[in-house]
């Protein structure tokens, strides 16, 4: 039975410990059009993509190619079946040619006697060829490290349409790209539109949506919301249907009276390009200051830079009017800051290690016997008692840390900082892969921090809990700040919306 | 998650299986041949075992932090040869400095550890600073030292030492060899920096997650170099024992050590991946090393034929160590 649509995806379900990440979800995708998906930072677009190409597997739904249904178990199998991925970030290797990343995996080969041999001369034509099917003309032999993002993104894609793709999903391709580049990228989804491939688009920018897109369909918090036609819809009509919600109310009373200034930020740039740039803000004691922002707005990244991790290549930070010099974290420790990373598991814990080594290894400096030897009795009592203060459900300070709950390893983490009793803490998605009930406790923990004249920075993709603890909204887009939120009856989720897709 | 009987029984024969497989064999030596468990064969062993456990020790700090130390038995040489250039008797006919007074034996040590310490901090500066994976950045410390022995002796073999030196290795305090003391002193002090000092703390930390510890605050840098310059002070000191023990030195001295010892601290419990690591675990793993060499050589294994037994050991060792972890998840 021919189909009126090339993919649809019915009633999808996926659940996580914890966590249901997709709710009965549907999508249709029409041959030789652009189908954008969109939502807000974890509605479940990528686990949705992710579900389809088989990278994870679905607990409820099923899937039709051309009417016809079908299982996809796997990503080879999805590439078999004509759907292709070009991803958020691409994983591509690096160091060899552009023609050996095109046929990865499947190289041409003929035999030479008894062996098989790769048949370079085949591959460099072939790859000439697809790249050429995509507009794209450069040198096959070219190390691919050599190209831009955006070049790169051009050979995925050539990749894509080689394997006869009749899917393309597109992940957030144009966020690491530049304006003339994304323009080629359209130019490409044109061509591949007149030859009737399929694509999923899933991207921020609303503007994008509205120039490439034919149709639209709106997830929130893992839920279908629906399906419409893109000229029907206007990019204020879209941010309502994505935000949607009333907010649940699981945060502690904003009651604060900032004081002074502790942290004054003036034109910050990274030494990188594409990252923050010319960033200005202030936080002052007591105060809870949140940073919104799509993802790919640079928000870690300039707190990796304001802490020391990366580095910047101009702007000025004052800490108590005094202008420092932050060339690396002990630096920042120096001056008084502290920072709870986003990566937890990257550059958070210490998995081999205890939870008492995790909560010391940033403090051994202020627990020492004759200016060398460790007290360990007084880090054993600071430690045991911030497990009780912070209720870490743990039964003793000797256990892994690897052993511990996402929620109790973060609270571990924030012991490390609470310990260090830094005047200005830092934390990036505070909460991120923490279940319900720790995510309380730790906004408990971020009030009582404020109170005591202590002041944080907050970066956290979800909406709510941005609203719901920031006494002030910094939104970020691109790199820069697009706007600061201060009165309370202004912190809207639409207002947010706007100024994080101010691109 | 409770465990029944069986799975506890299971798991410690896992968790100790080196230390079991080696009670067996010494059990068997010893029921088989008279000689093995005595005291003299006993003493014997810990003599022997005294430089390797203050090679294993030094090299277990480089372990830990996920690296390596190829440079360790090089150093040894060199530490050997600069000894004993500087501790032969007046009257030895082929006397290397012959109108240098012998020096004092604490003079002497300072010397041999004030040089490999400063080519321990060269080595940790370029994993360090210069970002030189440890693997090449100690190959390539190794060369260079033998390459310095070499030269500084013109390959002659050295020998004819003051009393003094080599009363290290014969004389005794209570009973037991200095050698025995000074490994036993070195084990202690070494616990100490593990477990009593920032320094420790922070080599676990950046054993375990180097990003993470940068992002904590620790010195990853400098705490990088003491830990190779440490190291390198204790090939030092082993240099000079064996030199004590040997009567004698050449720049071959040690030649291999250095494998053997990042062997026993695997297969005492230090993981490669980093992080872990006890000084027990190098303790265990000389003494297993030790001990089965002396076993194969009362059993009348040919010497040739042991190493293929010491490698047979590596293997099956290791592969009990990582099913330990592996288990855990």
């Amino acid at each position: 039975m021919a189909s009126e649509y090339k993919l649809e995806l019915k009633g999808v379900s996926k659940s996580f410990p914890g966590i249901k990440a997709l709710d009965n979800v549907q999508l249709a995708v029409r041959p030789g059009t652009v189908h954008a998906l969109m939502g807000e930072n974890g509605a479940g677009k990528s686990t949705l993509m992710k579900c389809l190409f088989g990278i994870y597997k679905m607990d409820e739904g099923e899937i039709y190619i051309d009417g016809e249904k079908t299982v996809i178990s796997d990503p080879d199998e999805a590439m078999k079946k004509g759907i292709a991925m070009v991803h958020q970030e691409l994983q591509p290797v690096l160091a060899r040619s552009v023609a050996e990343n095109m046929f990865l995996g499947r190289f041409p080969c003929h035999r030479i006697g008894p062996l098989k041999v790769i048949d370079h001369k085949k591959m460099y034509e072939e790859t000439e060829k697809w790249l050429k099917e995509v507009n794209m003309d450069f040198d096959p032999k070219a190390q691919l490290g050599t190209l831009s993002i955006g070049q790169m993104q051009s050979v995925e894609i050539a990749k894509a349409v080689s394997h006869d793709a009749k899917v393309i999903i597109f992940d957030e391709p144009t966020s690491s790209l530049s304006e003339s580049e994304a323009e080629a990228l359209f130019k490409i989804m044109h061509t591949l539109k007149e030859k009737g491939v399929a694509m999923i688009y899933i991207s921020h920018k609303m503007d994008e949506i509205k120039r490439i897109a034919d149709d639209v369909t709106i997830m929130r918090d893992g839920t279908y919301i629906g399906t419409w036609a893109a000229k029907d819809l206007t990019i204020e009509d879209i941010i309502t249907k994505m935000v949607g919600h009333e907010l649940t109310d699981i945060y502690p009373p904003k009651d604060r009276t900032p004081g002074e200034v502790v942290l004054e930020v003036s034109g910050v740039s990274s030494i990188h390009e594409k990252s923050f740039r010319d960033v200005s803000f202030n936080l002052r004691k007591g105060e809870i200051i949140g940073f919104g922002g799509l993802v790919g707005a640079q928000r870690t990244e300039l707190m990796e830079g304001l802490f020391g991790i990366r580095h910047l290549s101009s702007g000025e930070i004052k800490v108590h009017g005094k202008r420092v010099k932050i060339k690396s974290p002990r630096d920042a420790m120096n001056a008084g800051i502290g920072m709870i990373t986003e990566d937890r598991r990257g550059t958070g814990i210490f998995g081999c290690l205890s939870i008492k080594d995790n909560v010391g290894v940033s403090v051994y400096n202020k627990f020492l016997k004759c200016g060398f030897v460790l007290d360990h009795k007084k880090i054993n009592s600071v430690v045991e008692d911030s497990i009780d203060k912070l209720n870490i459900k743990t039964p003793s300070i000797r256990e892994h840390i690897a052993n511990l709950s996402g929620g109790n390893q973060q609270k571990v983490i924030v012991s490390r900082w609470l310990a260090n009793d830094p005047d200005i803490l830092i934390m990036d998605e505070p909460t991120r892969g923490v279940d319900v009930g720790a995510k309380h406790e730790i906004y408990e923990i971020m009030k009582d921090i404020a109170n005591q004249g202590k002041a944080i920075i907050m970066i956290s993709s979800e909406m709510a809990e941005l609203l719901g603890m920031s006494d002030r909204i910094y939104v970020m887009c691109n790199g820069r700040i697009r706007g600061e939120i201060t009165e309370e009856s202004e912190m809207t989720q639409e207002n947010v919306m706007r100024y994080a897709t101010q691109f | 998650m409770v465990k029944t009987k069986r799975q506890k029984v299971t798991d410690f024969l896992i968790n100790n299986g080196v230390i079991i497989v080696m009670f067996i064999l010494v059990s068997y030596t010893g029921i088989t041949n008279d000689r093995f468990l005595t005291g003299n064969n006993f003493i014997n062993i810990l003599m022997n075992m005294s430089a390797r456990l203050v090679i294993a020790l030094g090299i277990s700090g480089c372990v830990i932090t996920g690296g390596c130390d190829l440079s360790a038995g090089r150093m040894i040489g060199l530490a050997a040869c600069i000894a004993g250039t500087l501790l032969q008797k007046m009257d030895y006919s082929g006397k290397f400095f012959p109108n240098l007074e012998p020096l004092n034996i604490i003079i002497a040590l300072l010397i041999v550890l004030a040089i490999t310490g400063a080519f321990g901090s060269i080595t940790g500066f370029a994993v360090a600073f210069l970002h030189i994976p440890p693997f090449i950045a100690t190959l390539a410390m190794m060369e260079i030292v033998y390459g310095i022995a070499l030269i500084y002796t013109g390959a002659t073999p050295l020998g004819g030492y003051t009393e003094e030196y080599t009363s290290i290795a014969t004389g005794k305090f209570l009973g037991i060899s200095y050698l025995i003391w000074i490994a036993i002193i070195i084990a202690a002090l070494v616990w100490f920096l593990f477990n009593m000092t920032r320094h420790g703390k922070y080599m676990y930390a950046i054993g375990g997650n180097p990003q993470a510890a940068e992002v904590a605050g620790v010195p990853v840098k400098r705490t990088m170099v003491l830990i190779y310059m440490i190291a390198a002070m204790m090939y030092g000191l082993a240099g000079f024992m064996l030199g004590a023990k040997a009567g004698g030195a050449s720049v071959n001295l040690g030649l291999g050590y250095e494998m053997e010892a990042i062997a026993a601290c695997t297969i005492g419990g230090v993981s490669v991946t980093g992080g872990r690591g006890k000084v027990s675990s190098a303790i265990i793993g000389v003494a297993v090393f030790e001990l089965l060499k002396a076993s194969l050589q009362y059993l009348g294994v040919d010497a040739n034929a042991q190493y293929i037994f010491i490698g047979v050991v590596i293997f099956v060792a290791i592969s009990l160590d990582i099913r330990k972890y592996v288990a855990k998840k």
